[in-house]
């Protein structure tokens, strides 16, 4: 089993604020699909950014594809150029993503970057734009869009890209129902194909549904558990550890009992 | 009485809004003109002209404005702009307004003290003061000077069809093919990445400048005096300065994610054509006459 990314003691934090990441320790193996599940600002964002070389660890070391990760290592042109194309970044807010004029630049930019001709550029830019049902938005300007919408532009903007590896920050946040429905389908359909997916995100159902492993991340930061999804998802006492569930049970009866006795 | 009132308060809080109004009104057409590319994607007389060709032409036309020192030849210059505007299909009360918005207030007042004989002595044309018991150092008499008019009226013009020049480069072309035909010309990599994240820092500024009055105007019940709005104003363009800088910050690593090294890549070959040649005869011919008129 080859193991695309290997963390050993990442820690990061973000100059003047607290750690962001302490302590991670776990490796990420090629054709599995694995969400990071944590409450709201539990590092999962910062992590992506880890795997994806933007970052760099301040404590510990991450390996990809067997290469220590270090700035020293980007430099290295040609060596860069293969990661970015093997590895893809869907980042959590959408408008960041989108900075060109028309969403058919947007979804041309990622294999245009990374040479390729001309005549398969614009092939893969139709059959992302196809895939993701927005052929008809591609002569409009990214940022008016809706933002489901925008979500579905960045995504074909990895897709047209192709790569193994899919980081996906939040994949499902602002989507109506039946668009994340045909998201997980989506999600599923890369799992098939091979690809290896890090999906990071607080919704138990994508976890569920998609992917094999599962790692948590606490509010302290740290990883409290790792291991098979389906097992971690029914563990509810770490599910309520790290802000995942709540315990609403308290409230339902309360109001139950208020309203009874307001009847009588 | 009561309709009176609620007639002047009615009239009191559009005056208020008139700021945030304006800004927002301003936003909106920046980010439709410039961002959307509305005017570089007419069919017009310069958008179809090659951007290398663009660029190096647009240059010789800002040096010889910067050159020349002839009222005619600038105000030749400065019509030749309109004409190009109009056969670009750049709505000409726009094109117009956004140069001479700005030039009252930043050349006007470097041109204003320049036309008195204390600062340009010369040729009096009108008497403005007659100082009686002056300091040494001023003249007993304040005057314009004809040297001193006609310097500034040249500045200005001078400033007025620069900018022009600018903003015509700027509205008919696609930012992508200029940032690739700077790359081509050799411009320094540094620059070009300069110029591409001024760009979409300006976009983000705009961007969420626009969402903070929209948030604002949703949050305000009632009407607000001028003082909380001068707070208020205050305050949110600490925080839309913070907020870009974290937003474009992001960007950057987006565009780092997807494999920019700094170099743009463009899906479009650059040839040039006829009309190409055309115009770099044109702008050719059109400096040597310049120059030659400016020389004898
Ligand atoms: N650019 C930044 N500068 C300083 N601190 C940051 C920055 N980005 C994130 N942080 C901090 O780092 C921590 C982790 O943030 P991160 O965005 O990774 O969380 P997250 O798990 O993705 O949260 P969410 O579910 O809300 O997206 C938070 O405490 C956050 O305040
Ligand atoms: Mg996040």
């Amino acid at each position: 089993m080859t193991v695309i990314f290997d963390l050993e003691a990442v820690g990061y934090d973000y100059l003047n604020s607290s750690p962001a990441l302490r302590d991670i320790t776990f490796s990420i193996a090629a054709g599995k699909s694995i969400a990071i599940l944590g409450a709201n600002g539990s590092g999962k964002s910062t992590l992506l950014k880890l795997l994806d070389g933007l970052y760099f660890p301040v404590t510990g070391e991450i390996r990809a594809f067997g290469v220590l990760l270090t700035e020293a290592q980007f430099r290295n042109e040609a060596w860069a150029f293969g990661f970015r194309r093997r590895v893809g970044l869907l980042f959590q807010n959408p408008d960041v993503q989108l900075f060109l004029p028309t969403v058919r630049d947007e979804v041309a930019f990622a294999p245009l970057q990374l040479g390729l001709s001309r005549g398969e550029v614009s092939v893969r830019v139709e059959s992302a734009l196809t895939t993701l049902g927005i052929a008809r938005l591609a002569d409009r300007a990214p940022y008016n869009l809706s933002e489901g919408e925008k979500k579905k532009v960045a995504i074909a903007s990895v897709l047209s890209l192709d790569p193994d590896v899919w980081l996906l920050d939040e994949p499902l946040a602002s989507l109506d129902p039946r668009t994340g429905a045909w998201m997980m389908d989506f999600l599923f359909s890369l799992v098939e194909q091979g690809k290896t997916l890090v999906i990071a995100t607080h919704n138990l159902a994508i976890a569920r549904n998609v992917a094999h492993q599962a790692c948590v991340l606490d509010e302290t930061h740290r990883l409290i558990a790792h291991g098979q999804a389906d097992v971690l998802l029914d563990n509810k006492a770490l599910l309520l550890q790290a802000n995942l569930i709540y315990n609403n049970g308290d409230h339902v009866l309360a109001r139950q009992v208020s309203r009874a006795l307001q009847d009588t | 009485m009561a309709l009176c009132e609620s007639c002047r308060r009615g009239f009191l809080s559009r005056r208020h809004d008139f700021v945030a109004k304006t800004l927002a009104d301003l936003t909106e057409a920046m980010k439709r003109a410039i961002f959307a590319e509305r005017y570089a994607r007419e069919p017009g007389l310069l958008q179809a002209i090659d951007p290398r060709v663009k660029l190096v032409t647009f240059l010789v036309l800002l040096l010889l404005a910067a050159w020349t020192r002839r009222l005619d030849v600038l105000g030749g210059l400065y019509l030749l702009t309109l004409g190009l505007a109009i056969a670009s299909r750049i709505p000409i009360d726009f094109f117009v307004k956004r140069v001479w918005l700005f030039i009252p207030i930043f050349a006007g007042m470097v041109a204003l003290p320049a036309i008195f004989n204390v600062v340009t002595p010369g040729k009096p044309l009108f008497t403005v003061l007659t100082l009686v018991g002056a300091p040494c150092f001023l003249p007993a008499q304040i005057f314009v000077t004809e040297q001193g008019l006609y310097g500034a009226l040249i500045f200005i013009l001078r400033v007025a069809t620069s900018v022009s020049i600018a903003v015509l480069l700027v509205l008919t072309t696609r930012w992508t093919r200029l940032l690739k035909a700077l790359g081509v010309l050799r411009f320094p990599q540094i620059g070009i990445l300069v110029l591409g994240m001024t760009y979409r820092y300006i976009f983000l500024f705009l961007h969420n400048m626009e969402s903070i009055f929209l948030a604002r105007r949703s949050r305000t019940v009632g009407r607000s005096n001028w003082q909380e709005k001068e707070r208020w104003l205050a305050a949110s363009i600490g925080s839309l300065l913070g907020k870009s800088y974290h937003m474009s910050n992001e960007v950057y690593l987006a565009m780092v994610s997807r494999g920019w090294n700094g170099r743009p890549v463009l899906s479009d070959h650059f040839t040039l054509c006829r009309r190409d040649w055309a115009w770099l005869g044109f702008v050719f011919i059109l400096s040597v006459l310049i120059i030659w008129v400016g020389m004898r």
